[in-house]
């Protein structure tokens, strides 16, 4: 296949699978009855038609691309991070600990330091997963989706009790919520009557770090070697579980800080519920973004969108919100699926000479050498296929 | 299932291809009533393909299957077992933690009644099988348990009990020591009187000794048929790689190097296996600068762990090796690659390059941590780049550029990516393990070459291989490893086939 | 209370609690034996849930209404099929990479039930469900009768299953072509056995399994539906199969041990010793982690291709 046909066929796979979750999601909005064209409509557009609706689709952006960065590190080596929502949860704790116990200190030194201390809260929770990963070969999926479970119940149980607004005491709501935080600890407001905040440009700058740890340094190419075939980077010297707990301490930490930024620019104190699931979008969003930082930053923006038009669509259109779930279960499923057809050139040869086969040619003669990539296939039968779909299909600038 | 007898069996015009090859090239074949035919061709020459396209396994592109002159179609390898065709493939398609009953009883369909399996047909029938063949098997073995040798005789009787009257074996000697190998010959051939065998091989003195007809596929079609004893061996291998082959052989004329100026110095290594064995027993070994030691052995006696121990890939339970005089036993494998050790590794898809990796990456794996390709942390693309294009020129690696993934290259091209960053870092020591394995010999001839040439240069080497000819064409020395321990060194010119091979199954005759 | 009297409630707790992890975790156990890892498990409960609480709701005083536990349950399983099938059609034929793919079917199953119980049911209903069903004879036996027959039909169903799966798995002819295509595919292959069609089979039983278990939750022992129903169940049923060693004898044991650790916390609250709840709801999550971290890998017993997919013409 030459290289705008090829690009055509990877276009036409993304294509097919979009349409394969809309799909699904219709299927779905049809068993509520509702009118699909118009719940669509009402999720992709919806927010666009205002200024604030574009600010909070940023807002949403902001966590959201943290997060797909930390478990795009974790993911490129070789590590499965779900426990986003747990780490967030902890960086929240730690940070507004952090800043309520160092209100005293100018802004400059405490947003820093809070976030900071997010940071490590996440670090943290993600680098157990990491330990028992690296010296006990637990499953790190498992660990993780228990640990967001335990971290949910700590979470709670602090909310509720020693880190409660002592307010909440006197006023016996009892909600669980801590005191809010100092303003010398708040991350300020770029747009007045807007919740847009100045995490934005931490999100951004943390994109192309994250862009020159992976791809311009040897820690980075380590971690993308062990990441990519971890029996091949040990043999090389690499020390692989030392960099699997790495991966894990980094993934944690971007959640924490994701955390962090929520509570110092948008809540401005740690309530329940503030995840909110962005811990699992963040997958999505890292997924889609092809697990890159310049992939991943409009991704954010696209899973900002849709969260934020799924909301609209309860009172608009009479959708449950939980309605982006499935489109986020549904794009999931479309995108590892349609990883196998993308950069296989296997599976690209089978499909073409069936197309052909379908439109009445003779299939296209296979001399050898008939793609690039195989130069020399005398010496082996199948050359192209040594590497794992599934493996070689990450590009690796 | 048919039990008509298989008179003769056709290919015609058979054709397949995979992406950017075409592994069959419109191959005709017959094979005719209690004959032996071989089917000789470098790896990678459509052999196996052929085959399991006439299991049913893979489907052809074109051309057609005739059985007693009527066209079959085999979608599934259901259908050939039921026109009495099996297959002995060279992996061998045992399941390791079942029972060898459990593994028959797999293709056995008449054992599968409706809610049980009848296990104890199946064992009836392969203790009939064994006893008509002469080829004990315990029918309550786990496999995991059992020999090489061993699971070569439960694959033969698993074909046998599916019916089989017209045998396929593919290289069915690969993992079996010289011994072995004769009686498996002696064997095929008393059954050859029942049988119609089709016989895969590249090793041409098993052709000679086997087979009644020969075929020699090269690069997908059949460019020589005839009968095998117009053939002398040197002929066959010609036909086989369409020019005269010449393999490189060390002269290691001169004097005796002295003993205990060891570049490489082992002494009493002991490591574990995986399930906590005693992999290595008491090895001691020294390899001197710009020798070459050649470890002969069948697979599984302990060169996987030795090679891993030596590279800091293996715990050491006890012992020492020395490399230019510093310890490096139970060291980690970036210490050992900082002192000078060079690797080339066993399965070179998964432990010798990182597939998804460019070339370029993979050239700079061991050494990204340090200058030139590093600095501060921060990698130096420029040098990278430079460098690749430099070690593609030098080790004449095929790539249409050097940012193409490495595996998506042959496997040729793949060995010589390895070679490349291996010899391009200057090492003082090299651990060669199968370097040649499924390489064609054009590929086998510039990787020996490299050796011989890294040899003069004062590397001190040691050849894992089980091609007892590329561990003699190479070796000053060779050294035998049976269970663990090295029985004995013997120089390299000294050394027959025959006496390495009964080294090889343990015998010591003196 | 007496301690006799609490480690009997505890007991008597635990054993229904039992079931939901016992029904996914042999479903997942099959599943794993052919070398699929599911972690949909807990998507397929979260829908396996919601169907089957849906007749019983709106069937509430019809006629109909004795059969609608019945129809709910039915519905469970074939939903549960239906959505093992789905996903064996991306790790089998798509041959997507498992762990992830099985968080898609997660948040797939958790948002269609989500959203289709907001809109049909609305808050929180609670449904009759299945009744205890006391075997005649059996229950009276002191103690022993309380824990183990005087429960509603579908424990003593998971429990018989036990030996049914572990008769399918060892001694009939399609458990041993599932345990061939989870540990050497390309053997099973080479035998005509179609690997991709056992993993199907393998996966929609087990989704049925995990429809089933999911219907336990909402019909049998919640008799309600929420969003938060699920609460990792089919996570820890995942972990059980580990735990389990891929034997359903081994899985039934695990799936016991977390349900006493899980009856000893209620019954810590009921009994009002002073601590936390949020760490006693903690327990079952930290207790998967010790388990997996304890559980040493076993050579040559389970399906060493777990996780992997298969494709014929891929050479090794």
């Amino acid at each position: 296949m030459n290289k705008s046909g090829k690009l055509a066929y990877n276009a036409a796979i993304v294509i097919a699978a979009a349409a394969a979750a809309m799909g699904i999601g219709a299927i779905v909005l049809a068993a509520v009855g509702a009118d699909i064209g118009k719940a669509y409509a009402v999720i992709l557009t919806e927010p666009l038609k205002d200024m604030i609706g574009i600010t909070e689709i940023v807002v949403r952006a902001v966590p959201l691309s943290l997060i797909a960065l930390g478990i795009a590190i974790a993911f490129r080596s070789g590590i499965l991070n779900i426990g986003a929502e747990g780490q967030m949860l902890m960086g929240i704790l730690a940070c507004s600990a952090t800043a309520i116990a160092g209100a005293a200190l100018p802004k400059p030194i405490l947003v820093p330091l809070a976030i900071l201390a997010g940071a490590a809260g996440g670090a943290v929770w993600g680098g157990i997963a990491g330990v028992l990963r690296a010296k006990l070969g637990v499953n790190e999926i498992l660990s993780t989706v228990m640990l967001n479970y335990i971290a949910a119940q700590f979470y709670t149980f602090l909310l509720r009790g020693p880190m409660m607004d002592p307010e909440e005491l006197v006023t016996g709501s009892g909600t669980p919520q801590t005191v809010r935080m100092p303003r010398s600890a708040w991350l300020d407001r770029l747009i007045p009557g807007t919740r847009l905040h100045t995490g934005v440009f931490i999100a951004i700058g943390l994109a192309i770090v994250v862009f020159f740890l992976l791809w311009r340094t040897t820690a980075g190419f380590r971690m993308r070697a062990a990441g990519a075939e971890a029996k091949a980077a040990r043999y090389a010297g690499v020390k692989v579980e030392r960099y699997l707990v790495i991966a894990m301490l980094l993934s944690g930490a971007f959640a924490g800080m994701a955390g962090a930024v929520e509570i110092l620019g948008v809540h401005r104190r740690a309530i329940e519920g503030i995840s909110g699931g962005y811990g699992f979008t963040g997958i999505v969003v890292a997924l889609f973004g092809g697990l890159h930082p310049a992939g991943i930053i409009p991704a954010s923006l696209f899973f900002g969108l849709l969260l934020l038009g799924a909301d609209m669509t309860q009172r608009l259109a009479d959708v449950p919100a939980n309605m982006v779930l499935v489109l986020q279960g549904a794009i999931i499923l479309a995108i590892v699926s349609a990883r196998q057809f993308i950069n296989n050139p296997y599976v690209q040869d089978k499909l073409s000479r069936a197309l052909a086969k379908l439109f009445g040619r003779a299939a296209p003669p296979a001399p050898p050498g008939s793609i690039e990539a195989c130069p020399d296939p005398s010496d082996s039968p199948d050359p192209c296929l040594a590497g794992e779909p599934g493996v070689s299909e990450e590009e690796t600038r | 299932m048919g039990h008509e007898p298989i008179r003769s069996l056709e290919l015609r015009g058979i054709t397949k291809r995979f992406p950017g090859i075409l592994a069959c090239d419109h191959i005709d074949l017959s094979v005719g009533e209690h004959s032996v035919r071989a089917l000789v061709g470098e790896n990678g020459a459509g052999k196996t393909t052929l085959m399991n396209i006439l299991m049913g396994l893979y489907q052809p592109d074109e051309g057609r299957i005739l059985l007693n002159g009527s066209e079959v179609r085999f979608r599934s390898p259901n259908d050939a077992f039921d026109h009495g065709i099996g297959m002995v493939h060279q992996h061998f398609m045992l399941v390791q933690n079942m029972t060898v009953a459990e593994n028959v009883a797999l293709g056995m369909k008449s054992s599968h009644r409706p809610f049980r399996l009848d296990i104890g047909a199946v064992r009836k029938r392969i203790l009939e099988v064994s006893e008509r063949h002469d080829l004990p098997v315990n029918p309550d073995a786990l496999v995991w348990q059992l020999s090489v040798g061993e699971q070569q005789r439960v694959e033969l009787v698993k074909t046998l009990c599916l019916g089989a009257r017209f045998l396929i074996l593919d290289e069915p000697t690969s993992a079996l020591t010289p011994q072995e190998t004769d009686e498996l010959i002696a064997l095929l051939s008393k059954m050859s009187s029942e049988l119609s065998i089709v016989f895969i091989s590249h090793k041409l003195h098993e052709v000679k000794a086997l087979s009644d007809t020969v075929s020699i596929l090269r690069r997908g079609r059949i460019v020589f048929e005839g009968r095998t004893e117009d053939q002398t061996p040197a002929d066959l291998a010609a036909l086989m790689t369409g020019h005269d082959v010449e393999l490189p052989r060390v002269d290691s004329g001169g004097a005796e190097r002295p003993v205990g100026t060891g570049m490489l110095s082992i002494r009493e290594l002991c490591v574990k296996g995986d399930r906590g064995n005693l992999a290595l027993d008491g090895v001691t070994l020294d390899i001197a600068p710009g020798e070459i030691v050649g470890l002969a052995g069948v697979s599984g006696n302990g060169q996987r762990e030795f090679a891993e121990a030596l590279n800091g890939l293996r715990g050491v339970d006890s012992g020492s090796i020395l490399l230019d005089g510093a310890q490096i036993a139970g060291r980690c494998a970036g210490a050992v690659i900082g002192e000078g050790m060079g690797y080339i590794p066993e399965d070179r898809n998964t432990e010798g390059i990182v597939p998804s990796f460019s070339v370029r990456e993979n050239l700079v794996l061991k050494d990204i941590g340090g200058e030139p390709w590093s600095k501060a942390g921060f990698l130096r693309l420029g040098a990278i780049a430079d460098n690749a294009n430099d070690l593609k020129e030098r080790f004449d690696i095929r790539c249409p550029t050097t940012d193409t993934a490495a595996g998506s290259l042959s496997g040729g091209n793949i060995q010589k990516v390895i070679l490349a960053r291996e010899l391009a870092r200057g090492p003082k020591a090299l651990v060669a393990v199968y370097p040649t394995r499924g390489l064609d010999m054009g590929a086998e001839e510039f990787i020996h070459k490299q050796l011989l040439a890294r040899r003069s240069e004062g590397v001190a080497i040691l050849l894992i291989s089980e091609e007892l000819e590329e561990i003699m064409n190479l070796s000053d020395r060779i050294a035998v490893i049976y269970k663990g321990k090295i029985l004995k060194v013997v120089p390299g010119k000294d050394a027959s086939k025959r006496s390495l091979g009964l080294l090889m199954a343990g015998v010591v005759d003196e | 209370m007496n301690a006799g009297s609490f480690v009997l409630n505890i007991l008597i707790l635990g054993v229904p609690f039992s079931v939901a992890l016992l029904l996914a975790a042999l479903g997942e156990t099959i599943n794993q034996r052919a070398g699929i890892f599911n972690l949909g498990c807990e998507g397929i409960m979260a829908m396996g849930a919601f169907v089957a609480f849906l007749p019983p709701f709106f069937m509430a005083g019809t006629p109909q209404a004795p059969f609608a536990n019945l129809i709910g349950l039915v519905l469970a399983i074939v939903v549960g099929a239906l959505l093992g099938i789905l996903f064996a059609l991306v790790v089998v034929t798509f041959r997507a990479p498992q762990g992830i793919a099985g968080i898609g079917l997660q948040m797939l199953g958790w948002g269609v039930a989500g959203t289709l119980f907001r809109h049909y049911v609305g808050g929180v209903t609670g449904v009759a469900g299945i009744a205890a069903f006391p075997i005649p004879g059996l229950s009276r036996i002191p103690v022993l009768g309380q824990i183990l027959f005087n429960h509603n039909p579908l424990v003593y169903l998971a429990f018989l299953l036990v030996p049914v799966f572990w008769y399918v798995l060892f001694k009939t002819p399609w458990g041993l072509k599932v345990r061939a295509v989870g540990t050497y595919p390309r053997a099973a292959d080479s035998l005509g056995i179609p690997v991709a069609r056992v993993r199907y089979q393998a996966l929609a039983l087990g989704g049925a399994m995990a429809g089933l278990a999911g219907a336990y939750l909402s019909l049998a022992q919640a008799k309600m539906f929420a969003d938060d129903l699920i609460a990792g169940r089919g996570f820890i049923a995942v972990a059980l199969v580990y735990f389990g060693r891929w034997n359903p004898v081994g899985v039934m044991v695990g799936a016991l041990l977390f349900s006493l650790a899980q009856a000893l916390q209620l019954s810590i609250q009921v009994a009002g010793i002073d601590f936390p709840y949020e760490f006693a709801v903690m327990l079952p999550y930290v207790l998967v982690i010790v388990v997996l971290a304890l559980v040493r890998k076993a050579r040559m017993v389970g399906p060493t291709e777990l996780g992997k997919p298969f494709d014929r013409e891929q050479r090794v």
